[in-house]
Parts: structure tokens; sequence; C-alpha cells
């Protein structure tokens, strides 16, 4: 267990150095002299030289990458160009709202996909598994920014049920927060409530052929034990181990819905720095996502190993 | 029944099954697939949409009428007008064209990039395919769409500077994939035999390996059309992709959410449009991979 942590470790070293490489170079993609770029509106000769002093745009490339990668690993992302604030500031300001939406996703995505995944595996070409289908098919091909569009439409404009948007935090009034999150939140789920119903289906179809199920059902057992006892256990553990690795559509997907609702989380941070072609915070946020994404990855492969015995020898 | 009654009963393969060409029979196994057959139906509509716009267009999709702001769809105008008093219907037909065409551009560019990587990290192996495939773990590590927006944010917002962030953020899925079945294919039998009698390696990359691994590209190609068109539509949402007044889904849909209360048919065909698109790429990219799945030729 523990050479396989230290060698999946190992590994991590030169994808988190092509990471910081990638991150680095959108800077080099920008047209045009960086610092003037940087400076904006401001055309002032001294306020330039000395952004490019203080971004060391005045040093060769690989120069440049030397002090960035520095100042990353030292906890400096930079400074965000238009509040003159540090930019992990900010992202550690914005970061517990998008916690919040993404923990409500990740809760309605796993009661609806695990639930429609179960439902239409032990249901095989029947209506349940059509239905079950053709839901997962709408979720993976409906855009998250249209169906949070049509939301607001029923349950703000025609409705009058919930915000149309804003954000309540959860510290300040946990019902206008729900309120507040719900909406947004299913959207996100949505996305990855179709991946993970096809992920189950497909683990439950497998294991439900297998020996054991075969052998339960043989010893007289009640079809819902085999299938909530037996089946489903032993089905679940690669499917949550992949739903660590949607994060990435999480988070994609927060971006929009964040931006549609005007939730003032990480999504919207990025969009925000696009926008006031803040560039230090939108290398910020793409490192922060990175490195996250790449924990989790690590996280899912250690606890597939530790919930199968079969790997851990 | 013993095996032989099995043997004697067993039905043989017509003339026409047993010469069938591989190409012929995933054809037919697709055709057999209603959902995938209804996929292809919707493409080829937005295609021939795409490619017919000017004819089939009822208006100008830029011509503006202050006369005709945020009027309900009606005999005159099928789908409503917008802000601008411009017909809905004629910018639903024009942005086909930057949703179709950033789908299959974006795909072009993730593909003539990232085969040639794969095949030389499957292919090559050794310290090449280190370099590659760790550059291509970092690239997934940044997610999609935000890798996108930071790419197009820094590259500028234009319709072809999306193409190209879409694209090279779906690079990595196509090298993976690439190195993954050179891997699997190059140990077979038949690429071993081309080797045998001397092939040059170019020969037996470019016409042993990859006419073998194409049905698995096909068939990811196809399911990344459907996700480039998602992600310029996003990008075109969020004012990075197709720029005004040219006509967009995405930025159809930016500019109807300030008029939900008013005009919420502003929102509901562009919304729509993206829906049944990738969806039929969707239906489509299922339907061949049953269809050119081995595993399948049992029951086909």
């Amino acid at each position: 267990m523990l050479n396989l942590l230290g060698k999946r470790l190992l590994q991590l070293i030169p994808t988190l150095f092509f990471v910081s490489v990638i991150i680095f170079s959108l800077q080099q993609l920008l047209p045009g002299d960086p610092a003037l770029i940087m400076a904006g509106e401001e055309r002032d000769p001294a306020v330039i030289e000395q952004i490019r002093r203080q971004y060391h745009l005045d040093q060769p490339i690989p120069v440049q990458y030397f002090y960035w990668v520095k100042g990353v690993l030292s906890g400096n992302l930079g400074e965000s160009m238009r509040i003159h604030v540090p930019v992990l500031d900010l992202i550690l300001q914005k970061l517990p709202v998008t916690i919040q939406l993404a923990s409500m996703a990740i809760v309605i995505a796993l009661a609806i996909g695990i639930t429609a995944g179960i439902i239409s595996a032990v249901k095989k070409n029947t209506v349940w598994d059509y239905v079950a289908n053709a839901f997962a098919l709408w979720g993976i091909s409906t855009p998250n920014f249209w169906l949070g569009i049509m939301l607001i439409f029923l349950f703000s404009v025609k409705l009058g049920w919930l915000p149309a948007s804003g954000y309540v935090p959860l510290t300040e009034d946990w019902r206008a927060s729900l309120a507040s999150t719900i909406m947004p939140a299913f959207v996100l789920g949505n996305a990855i409530a179709a991946i993970l119903m096809r992920h189950t289906r497909s683990a439950m179809l497998q294991v439900l052929e297998s020996d054991y199920v075969r052998t339960a059902r043989a010893k007289g057992l009640l079809e819902r034990t085999v299938i909530l006892k037996h089946a489903m256990r032993n089905a679940l553990t690669p499917v949550i181990t992949l739903g660590a690795l949607e994060f990435g559509t999480l988070l994609s997907g927060a971006v929009l819905t964040e931006q549609i609702f005007t939730i003032p989380g990480f999504g919207k941070l990025i969009i925000d720095a696009v926008f006031n072609r803040d560039y230090a915070v939108v290398q910020g946020v793409v490192l922060v996502t990175a490195t996250v994404y790449i924990a989790l990855n690590l996280l899912a492969d250690i606890a597939y190993v530790l919930v199968n015995p079969r790997l851990r020898s | 029944m013993n095996m032989v009654d099995v043997a004697v009963n067993a039905k043989l393969p017509s003339a026409s099954e047993s010469f069938e060409t591989p190409l012929r029979r995933a054809l037919r196994r697709l055709f057999r697939r209603k959902s995938a057959v209804f996929g292809l139906a919707i493409v080829v509509f937005f295609v021939a949409l795409a490619v017919f716009a000017p004819l089939l267009s009822p208006y100008d999709p830029t011509a503006q009428s202050w006369t005709l702001v945020r009027n309900e769809p009606s005999v005159a105008h099928w789908f409503g007008t917008d802000d601008l008093g411009r017909d809905i219907l004629a910018r639903i037909i024009f942005g086909t064209r930057a949703s179709l065409m950033a789908g299959v551009i974006s795909v072009g560019i993730a593909l003539s990039i990232g085969v040639p990587l794969g095949l030389a990290a499957g292919f090559l192996g050794g310290l090449l395919d280190a370099l590659i495939s760790r550059m291509t773990d970092a690239m997934l590590a940044c997610p999609f769409l935000i890798l996108a927006i930071a790419l197009a944010a820094f590259l500028g917002p234009s319709l072809g500077n999306a193409m190209i962030a879409i694209g090279v953020t779906a690079t990595p899925i196509f090298v993976r994939l690439t190195r993954g079945q050179v891997l699997a294919v190059k140990m077979e039998d038949y690429v071993e035999a081309a080797r045998a009698v001397g092939n040059p390696r170019w020969r037996i990359v470019f016409v042993h390996i990859l006419p073998n691994i194409m049905p698995a590209l096909l068939v990811q190609a196809t399911l990344s059309i459907a996700a480039a068109i998602i992600a310029e539509a996003a990008l075109s949402f969020l004012g990075l992709g197709q720029q005004p007044p040219a006509p967009s889904w995405g930025s159809m849909l930016n500019s109807a959410q300030r008029f939900l209360v008013n005009a919420p048919w502003m929102a509901v065909w562009p919304g729509l449009a993206i829906f049944l698109t990738v969806l039929s790429f969707n239906l489509v990219g299922d339907g061949l991979r049953d269809a050119l799945d081995p595993r399948e030729s049992g029951r086909g």
C-alpha cells in the first residue's frame, strides 16, 4: 500500500511540472507586450516599467518561469491587477461558496444517478430502463446554462418559488441559503447524475451476472436483499471513485452556473477575471483547479485500492 | 439436444453475410439502431440548414428593426424576434454554421495534433512516451471548459480563437485514446508479420496500425463534436466566442437571459437547437460505438 502511494506520488511530480508549464505558458499567448496589457488603461512608462520589473518580464522566459514557480511554491499566486488583492486570498474567499454548491450538486447527482442506474440495470430492457437511459442522454446533451435559464423562467419568473439570482451564506440564514442554491445545485448535479447513472448501470449489470449474486439468489434470498446487500455494495465501489473524477465536470459547470445565478464563487471569479483582463487570477484559478483535481485523482486511486482487497495485495 | 444436434442445426452464415466487409457490417448495424438513425437524421437536417442557410432563412439574420423589438412568435416570425428586432429563426438557421463549424474544426484540430502524438507515444515508447503521457496527464488535470476559457481569454475573443482553444483542450483525449489503441494493436500478429517482412516503421504505423484504430477514433470524434458544440456555445454565451452581430446560439442565449420575463421565446429556441444538435451527435456516437464494437459481432 505504501509502495503504491509512493509510486503514485512520484508520478505526480512530472504531471505537476507540466501543469505549471501549461499555466505559465498561457501568459505567453497574450498578443504584444504583456506589461502593456497588464497595465490596462495606464500608459505611464514608469508604471509599465515597474510591472515589467515586478513580474520579471524583462528577464528571459525560463527565468520568468523560475520566479513564477518559486512564488507558487511559497503560496504566492500573484496579485489581482484590478483590486490589488493576493490571488490566493481571492480564491480562498470564494472557495467556500463553490464548495457548498458543489456538495449540494454531488448529493443531488448521487441520489438521482445511482437510483436511476440501479433501477435501469435491475429492470433491464423495460420501460424503466428506457426512461433512465433517456434521462442520461438528456442530462449529457443539455447545456447547463440553458437548463439554468429555463429553471429561472419556471421557478422564479412564472411560479415565484425561488430567487432568480444571488447568494445567501449558510451561516446567515440557512433557509434562504438553500433557496438560493438549490436551483444552481440541481443544474450542476444534473449532468453528473447522467454520467453516474451510466456508470452505475454498467457496474450493476456486470455484478448482477456474477456467481456470488447467482448463489445469493439460489439460497432463496429476497430479490431486494440480493440487490441492495450483495450487488449494490460491490457495484458502487468503482462508481464512487469514478464520481470523484467528475470533479472537473463540476468545476467547469460551476463557471457557467455561477455566472447565470450570480453566485459569487470560484467559477464567477474566473469569468470576472477574464472580463477584467486580470490574467494572474485566471492563471491562479486554473492552477488551483488542476492541483485539486490531481489530489482528488490520487485520493480516488487510494480509496479504490482500500476498498478492493484484491488490489491491496 | 447434444453437441452434434447443435452443430447440425446451427444456422450457417449466408453468402452475403460471410463476404461482408467490416465497413458494410458496421453500417448495417448502425442503421439497425433506431436511435442512431434518428440522430443521424437530425445531424443531416442541421448540416442542410448550415449549407443552405441563405436559401432557407426567411430574413437577414443581422437586420434590425425598431418596430419589431421582442415580438412574440407569429406567422411572419415563427420563432419571434429578439431585443433588436432581428428574426430569431433566421439567427438560429445561420447560427447552425458557427456551431457545426466549431464542432468539426475544433475536433479536427484535436485529431490532427492528438493522433500523431498518440501514435508516436504508443509505437515508439520510451522517453518520448513518458514525456507525451505526462504532458497529457497535465492537460487532462485542467477541467475542459476552464482551460478552454483560459485559453480563449488569453488568445482574445473570436470564433476562430474559441475553436483553437476547444481543439487544443480536447487534444489530450485523442492522445490518450490513440496511444492506448496503438499499444493494443501493435502486439497483434498482423503487425508482427508486417514487421517481419521488413516494412519500414512509418509504413507499419500508417498502413497497418492507423486503419485498425480508426473505429475507436471515429466514435470518440463524434462524441467530441457534441462536447465541442456545447463548449463553443458556452464560450459564446460568455462573450469569448462568436462576436456580435454574427449569430451564434450561445450569444443568443446570453442576450435572452436579460429578457426572460418579457420575451422567454428568445431563450427557448437557441437552447433547443443546441440540445438537439448535441443529442444527435451523442446518439450517432453511441450507435457507432455499438456498431463498431467487436463484442457485438455475435449479435449482428
